[in-house]
């Protein structure tokens, strides 16, 4: 781990396609959280994609030279922080292996690795943040995403957090470490079998009677929330940034209305 | 056995539309992972042992040779023959021909997937040997003429209503005229018929978990004594197996052992551990005369030392398959070969070839769960991946899909190009979409859109947004 010999930590802050593209807030959203926990936050606007689509399709040669652009970029930086375990993992765990053939190029994906976050176990596990100054209220319940659970070890901190925000109440989800059949380009290419394993998702979400989902990835978030909406429910879907920075009052995930500016 | 995984979104499609199958598959998901995690709780050592058994394999996939010849050697030493079969039909023949020479009209069968892989069954069929399969669920799919669905639990597409229906239709002929509704009737219907099979039986024909080449034995692991019934009484033994089975002493394969009905179905130990060593010596009660091991390549040894070695790790707990989000959604025969799931993905297009197979490594979500549960430590997503390289490289995917990918990587190769085609996107999007919140319908987004709607977006893209307040 760089450790830096400064403080306060100044982040190089990776948006996320999605985020960039569908949901804004939750840039914001995480942005506060960072501020709010003394770093200094800057947007690289050199940043496009992580290059997961290319390297789960396949196609290894767009895979580096994105990630290439992408170490580029943010090496420059203390830390990096995505609010996704998706793309962090992406960054953390498979450029180093992508780029494992070429020396220099490996060596830098790792050092970048070594200092490359998730949102929420960055707040909790390096920043040690442990409480946040916000309140919903509610029955919330909170999807464990895979990426983030298996690949960086994100399942505790969330909870710890959400535990301190006044008037949440969190219901465990049953098959919480469950797939919930997005799998990047697969819920495209494989839409019947990923609309399947998405509504037994949603059945269990169902029956824990919250009122909220939350989830720390935006891809999930969206195919949840559309199947939900699909089905007529009327849960309400969030990153879990947007309640833990006090910033989930604009319309939620798929539901009408401008967002607050 | 016949391949259908070139038809793979047709299969799925079909599997997706069956109601027997879904309220099969969800015994499925409610019954081995919940025993899993309470066996693998019960025991603290569980993940040590998951890294020694990890050992093991790798020491003697590095050393194969080795652990073969000895094996052979050994068996050899104690009265069994061993076969190399470099074929499938390499492997058919070596049966028939033992079959033939002894004069065999009937063989029981206990499990045995390599025997599934080589077509066993018909090839015998079509030269007028009767195979009988003994295990439950493998007489089950023999009655029903499909391939097994489950590497551990072959019927586990069908429900009890169907069984129920298959033994009324095919057991008419034994005076069984009755329905039965009940599990433990339908066991002991099924008993009373193999019986006598067993007793009839020139030959018997079973798998091995594990070749141990110390002291050339073969091992199967079984939950109702057909395996014993089907070795020991008739003249004749042959055990299927594939080259990577081999463990070099007793002591690991009872460490693996100890992994695998854990990881399978949450049970300690099987119900039957058997240990087959050599043919009947003189003074020994019982034992074939006979004892032969059929060892198959099949294109294992192709994938040794290649990045896909690691495959071959497997011990067949079909843990992997159990944990599986698609394989619990579209069931076993979807897969098109005899291994299905997440092992099935990186095996099938090694020992068939990635241009049929292509589907198989792309029909995952990456969720990872099956290499979190895999007691060999396989890194199943990582060899999917693998695959999804290779077809790439070989041009598979479709032209439209290669072209999609290509225009994308290009955008994001190109920061400010990507940048102003995400922010006009956005706003379109956006405009048509914020009304409602959602799309019920997009061009060319129907795989999304069929069964669910696609949130819409905010309407800015967050770079725009950002550049305006603190740019």
């Amino acid at each position: 781990m760089s450790a830096p010999g400064r403080f306060p930590l100044r982040v190089g802050f990776f948006v996320t396609c999605l985020v960039d593209m569908f949901r804004p807030s939750v840039g914001f959203a995480a942005i506060k959280l960072l501020e709010d926990a003394g770093c200094v936050v800057e947007v690289p606007s050199g940043q496009t994609c992580c290059g997961q689509p290319a390297y789960n399709s396949g196609d290894k040669a767009n895979a580096k030279a994105i990630a290439k652009r992408t170490i580029a970029t943010f090496e420059v930086y203390d830390r990096i922080v995505a609010p996704s375990g998706s793309c962090g993992g992406m960054i953390k765990t498979h450029y180093p292996e992508l780029l494992a053939d070429e020396p220099e190029w490996s060596m830098r994906a790792r050092r970048l690795a070594d200092k490359t976050h998730e949102l929420v176990s960055f707040l909790v596990d390096v920043l040690g943040v442990e409480r946040v100054a916000a309140a919903y209220a509610g029955k919330v319940t909170y999807h464990d995403s895979c990426s983030g659970l298996r690949e960086l070890g994100v399942k505790a901190q969330p909870r710890k957090l959400l535990g301190t925000v006044e008037g949440l109440e969190l219901v465990e989800l049953k098959g919480v470490e469950t797939c919930c059949g997005f799998g990047g380009t697969f819920c495209v290419k494989y839409g019947d079998i990923s609309t399947e394993i998405v509504g037994k998702k949603t059945a269990d979400i169902a029956s824990t009677g919250a009122g909220t989902l939350l989830a720390g990835d935006l891809g999930c978030l969206l195919n949840m929330a559309g199947k939900l909406s699909r089905e007529g429910s009327k849960l309400r879907v969030r990153h879990v940034a947007e309640v833990l920075a006090g910033l989930a009052t604009g319309p939620a995930i798929g539901e009408p209305g401008e967002p607050e500016r | 056995m016949r391949l259908t995984s070139p038809s793979f979104p047709a299969n799925a499609q079909k599997a997706l539309g069956d109601d027997n199958l879904k309220s099969a598959m969800k015994k499925l998901a409610e019954g081995f992972p919940v025993a899993r995690l309470a066996a693998i709780a019960e025991l603290p050592e569980f993940e040590a042992l998951r890294d020694r058994g990890r050992e093991i394999k790798d020491h003697v996939l590095a050393n194969l040779d080795l652990y073969l010849e000895r094996f052979e050697k050994t068996c050899v030493e104690r009265g069994g023959q061993v076969h190399w079969a470099r074929t499938a039909e390499d492997a058919r023949n070596v049966v028939l021909d033992i079959c033939r020479r002894v004069g065999a009209k009937t063989v029981t069968k206990g499990k045995t997937m390599i025997g599934e892989e080589i077509g066993l069954n018909k090839f015998l069929e079509a030269h007028g040997v009767l195979p009988i399969e003994t295990d439950l669920g493998e007489y089950i799919v023999q009655l029903a003429d499909e391939p097994p669905s489950h590497i551990i639990a072959p019927a586990i597409h069908k429900t009890k209503e169907q069984v129920a229906d298959l033994f009324l239709e095919h057991h008419r002929r034994y005076g069984k005229t009755a329905k039965l509704s009940d599990g433990a009737d339908m066991v002991h219907e099924a008993r009373e018929i193999l019986r006598p099979k067993f007793l009839a039986a020139d030959v018997g024909v079973t798998g091995a978990n594990f070749l141990i080449a110390e002291t050339g034995s073969t091992v199967i692991v079984t939950n109702e004594g057909n395996g014993d019934l089907t070795q020991m009484l008739p003249r004749v033994h042959i055990v299927m197996a594939s080259l990577e089975k081999v463990v070099p002493t007793l002591e690991d394969a009872s460490t693996i052992l100890r992994l695998l009905a854990r990881s399978a179905t949450g049970q300690e130990m099987s119900v039957y551990t058997t240990f087959s060593t050599g043919p009947r010596r003189a003074g020994d009660l019982d034992g074939p005369e006979e004892f032969h091991v059929v060892l198959l390549d099949g294109g294992r040894s192709a994938v040794l030392g290649t990045e896909f070695g690691e495959m071959l790790r497997c011990i067949r707990c079909g843990a992997c398959m159990n944990h599986c989000p698609v394989y619990n959604a579209i069931g076993g025969h979807a897969y098109g070969w005899v291994y299905p799931g997440p092992i099935g993905s990186v095996l099938t297009p090694a020992l068939q070839g990635i241009a049929a197979t292509r589907h198989l490594p792309n029909a995952s979500t990456f969720c990872g769960k099956c290499e979190s549960v895999c007691p060999m430590r396989i890194p199943l997503p990582r060899l999917l991946r693998q695959w999804r390289e290779k077809a790439f490289e070989a041009n598979l995917p479709p032209l439209g899909e290669r072209f999609g990918l290509g225009l994308w990587a290009f955008f994001a190769r190109t920061p400010w190009l990507y940048r102003l085609a995400t922010r006009l996107a956005v706003a379109v999007l956006g405009a048509l979409g914020r009304k409602s919140g959602r799309f019920s319908w997009l061009p060319l987004a129907s795989g999304w859109t069929d069964a669910r709607d696609l949130p819409a977006p905010e309407g800015r893209s967050f770079h725009a947004l950002w550049k305006e307040r603190r740019g």
